[in-house]
């Protein structure tokens, strides 16, 4: 029997049974989003925290969407706002949030470690929405759901991450998802970004310095935006990226015939990304974002909901629509 | 009179291992020998415990003046010899910077007025810590500093450590170096490494550290000035110290109990785990006690560096660096050092007292007319250590709720017993 999910910090810890278990609950949520009324009552009377102590525009709109459509209440605190403006701690902004009593905290910081910080110190569940370098679990878990649809299946695949490898959070959380499943993975970027650390964190990980190497042979491809606001060494101009690690049509080729092109977003055309490779048929940064709102919602569910994991899914319940 | 009996006497100085008794009169040590008898004094039995020359810590923060919701002297002091600490140097990063005799003697009235440890100031090499002119170092030196350094960051540019090393050369004055360069440090806050990588933290290369100790040791070649490396924490920096020892230079380097018994894999999320230097790879924790059985590290230091429960409740990266150190030292350096074999118990004592006191161009030695400063202490007893119950100020430790075996029993400083911990198991003897 599995455990009832207390928090969603990191990928790392979780097992392959809780991943497998929690996309397959995202399953029925994401043909849900099909349907013509997306609003369930399911979590009625229910309140979301999303605290996003860093600014975020994609990721706060799913977790909000996600929300409304389980029918659930959230309470916003956006990095513009004013406690934070005025030097209140996070310990502090978070007791305060706690004490209007919701029943789950989503978390951004630019801080690693921040949602596990609040976790250890609140009794309310806590997911994580991304914190500094560390991970973004929600993100890995919406590109395996991505990746699982369109190719069938999770396990064994060559799987290509490109670009700042070290300040991305995104890499490290599909890192450890992939890993956890088999995936050979090799990564590709200015060496600077790639530290043979790295190496340490998934096993059958590579890292190869030049992109038609990189590209040969992957069937799924994860190209990482290039995060200006994170890099602390001196920025590499942006010819010299687009000369070295671009993800052209031409250098797709080299890939799989099928191989799957994945952005988290947001994308910049012409930087990281050939816009004709982010419009061809391989690029599924769109069923990437569907498939965000499912994993959320999902995860929502099962943190706060309260319900056992063997309950029967709300999405399949057809007495379950709002009113 | 305060008669020592029956304890086990180390003393580094003149190799004394043996059972002797110690008369001290007043501020001083009357007499050392066997089975000393005095009517009138007042008898402390260290019968089962060691006698100790007094610890010297080379290496602290008390945060007066400035920083009091952190630490004070009186707290700092307190537990100082809580830890079995006699004399404690405390460097000159307070508010506003120990950078005039005016601060200096302010620090050294407060010390005398708390009536615990001896407090031996280091003074700031240049004005504010800046970086750009010298202090006042001659007007401080006789106010009482014993050193000088910028600590908490190194002395800025190799000019300005050349003009302070011949300046304080012949004043008689040792300068310490926090060494840490700053642009391969930048934003770091761990050690970088496979640990720092997967927690996503901004790391500090080791070389940071040694780049800016070979550094200090061409500049103290140049100079000829007495030069001791605080907190050495690599492989790297450990290596440039031996070298310039063959050399016949007057190079000297420090330890932290924090950096020979944790490494980077230890970091977690907590602050308490946050310190600068930060917590050393394995190997390069090996090297530190490799070097502190050879006699390549002269002595054992604090660092003790206390920061508010407020201040260090953070997020990871935001948090300041340090840890409070005083009450864990001695039985950390039991624990990590002697009872796991790596060093004899004598080399400690020697870490703690000789070690240091050569380092400051002082002896330290137990015998007739010497200053009554000695540390008693146990090898064995079993006691945990308790953050809260810390007699300092803050409570900013990764060993909350250590399980140890020893540590100190009592301190005496110019003839007073001035710290007594209260080791649990000491009521069952």
């Amino acid at each position: 029997m599995l455990q009832r999910l207390q928090h969603v910090l990191a990928i790392e810890t979780l097992s392959p049974e809780q991943i497998l278990f929690i996309l397959d609950q995202s399953k029925p949520f994401q043909e849900f989003q099909r349907h013509p009324l997306k609003k369930l009552a399911t979590l009625r009377g229910k309140t979301v925290a999303l605290a996003f102590f860093e600014s975020s525009t994609r990721t706060r709109i799913s977790f909000a969407t996600a929300a409304a459509r389980l029918g659930a209440d959230t309470m916003n605190l956006q990095a513009e706002s004013s406690s934070l403006k005025k030097g209140e701690s996070l310990i502090d902004t978070v007791r305060t949030l706690e004490a209007m009593r919701p029943d789950g905290i989503v978390i951004r910081h630019s801080s690693s470690g921040a949602p596990e910080f609040v976790a250890e110190r609140l009794g309310v569940p806590v997911i994580n929405a991304g914190d500094g370098m560390h991970e973004h679990p929600t993100q890995a878990l919406l590109d395996a759901l991505t990746i699982r649809d369109r190719k069938g299946k999770l396990e064994g695949w060559n799987v290509t991450i490109l670009g700042d490898i070290l300040h991305s959070r995104v890499a490290r959380s599909n890192m450890h998802l992939l890993g956890k499943f088999g995936a050979r993975i090799t990564l590709c970027g200015p060496a600077m970004w790639m530290p043979a650390e790295l190496e340490a964190l998934a096993p059958g990980t590579r890292r190869v310095p030049r992109i038609e190497e990189a590209l040969d042979g992957a069937d799924v491809i994860i190209v990482l935006r290039v995060q200006t606001e994170r890099i602390h060494e001196p920025a590499l101009a942006a010819e010299e990226y687009i000369l070295g690690y671009q993800l052209t049509a031409e250098r797709l080729r080299l890939a799989q015939p099928d191989a799957l092109v994945l952005h988290p977003g947001p994308m910049i055309r012409g930087l990281e990304i050939d816009p004709v490779v982010a419009d061809g048929p391989q690029c599924g940064v769109l069923e990437q974002v569907t498939n965000g709102l499912a994993v959320r919602m999902a995860l929502l569910y099962h943190l706060t909901g309260g319900a056992p994991v063997d309950a029967p899914h709300p999405a399949k319940e057809r007495s379950n629509a709002a009113d | 009179m305060l008669l020592i009996k029956n304890g086990r006497v180390l003393d580094p100085a003149s190799k004394t291992d043996a059972s002797l008794d110690i008369l001290l009169d007043g501020e001083r040590v009357a007499k050392v020998g066997a089975n000393l008898s005095a009517p009138d004094a007042e008898v402390f039995d260290a019968k089962g415990l060691i006698v100790a020359p007094g610890f010297i810590d080379l290496h602290c923060h008390l945060r007066e003046p400035g920083q009091e919701l952190s630490e004070t002297i009186v707290t700092g002091t307190r537990a100082a010899v809580r830890g079995g600490f006699t004399a404690v140097c405390c460097m000159p990063n307070t508010q506003p910077v120990n950078d005039t005799a005016s601060v200096t003697s302010g620090i050294v009235e407060r010390a005398a007025a708390a009536g615990s440890a001896r407090v031996w100031p280091i003074g700031a090499a240049s004005v504010g810590s800046k970086g750009e002119a010298l202090a006042e170092i001659r007007a401080m030196k006789d106010a009482g500093i014993v050193a000088v350094s910028d600590d908490g960051k190194p002395i800025a540019t190799a000019r300005l450590v050349r003009q302070v090393m011949d300046y304080c050369n012949a004043l008689g004055l040792l300068v310490i170096e926090h060494c840490e360069d700053a642009s391969l440090a930048a934003g770091g806050v761990m050690r970088e490494g496979p640990q720092s990588v997967r927690l996503g933290l901004k790391g500090i290369p080791a070389e940071s550290e040694s780049i800016c100790a070979g550094r200090d040791v061409e500049v103290a070649a140049l100079t000829g000035a007495r030069l001791h490396i605080a907190h050495m924490s690599t492989r790297g920096s450990l290596e440039h110290v031996r070298a310039a020892k063959r050399r016949g230079l007057l190079v000297t380097c420090e330890v932290t109990p924090h950096h020979f018994t944790l490494i980077d894999e230890d970091v977690r999320y907590d602050p308490n785990y946050k310190m600068n230097p930060p917590l050393a790879s394995r190997a390069d924790r090996d090297a530190l006690i490799e070097g502190l059985a050879d006699g390549s590290v002269d002595a054992i230091a604090t660092d003790h560096a206390p920061h508010h429960p407020g201040s260090k409740d953070v997020e990871f990266d935001r948090a300041p660096f340090g840890i409070i150190g005083f009450e864990t030292a001695l039985a950390l350096g039991l624990s990590e050092l002697v009872h796991s074999g790596r060093i004899p118990l004598m080399r400690l004592v020697k870490l703690f007292t000789t070690g240091p006191a050569r380092v400051l161009g002082m002896e330290r030695k137990i015998g007739a007319g010497e200053p009554a400063d000695l540390t008693i202490f146990s090898t064995d007893l079993p006691w945990t250590f308790r953050a809260a119950e810390s007699a300092s100020k803050s409570r900013n430790t990764p060993f909350d709720g250590r399980e140890f075996r020893g540590g100190p029993v009592a301190t005496i400083v110019a003839g007073r017993i001035v710290g007594r911990r209260p080791l649990e198991a000491r009521a069952g003897d």
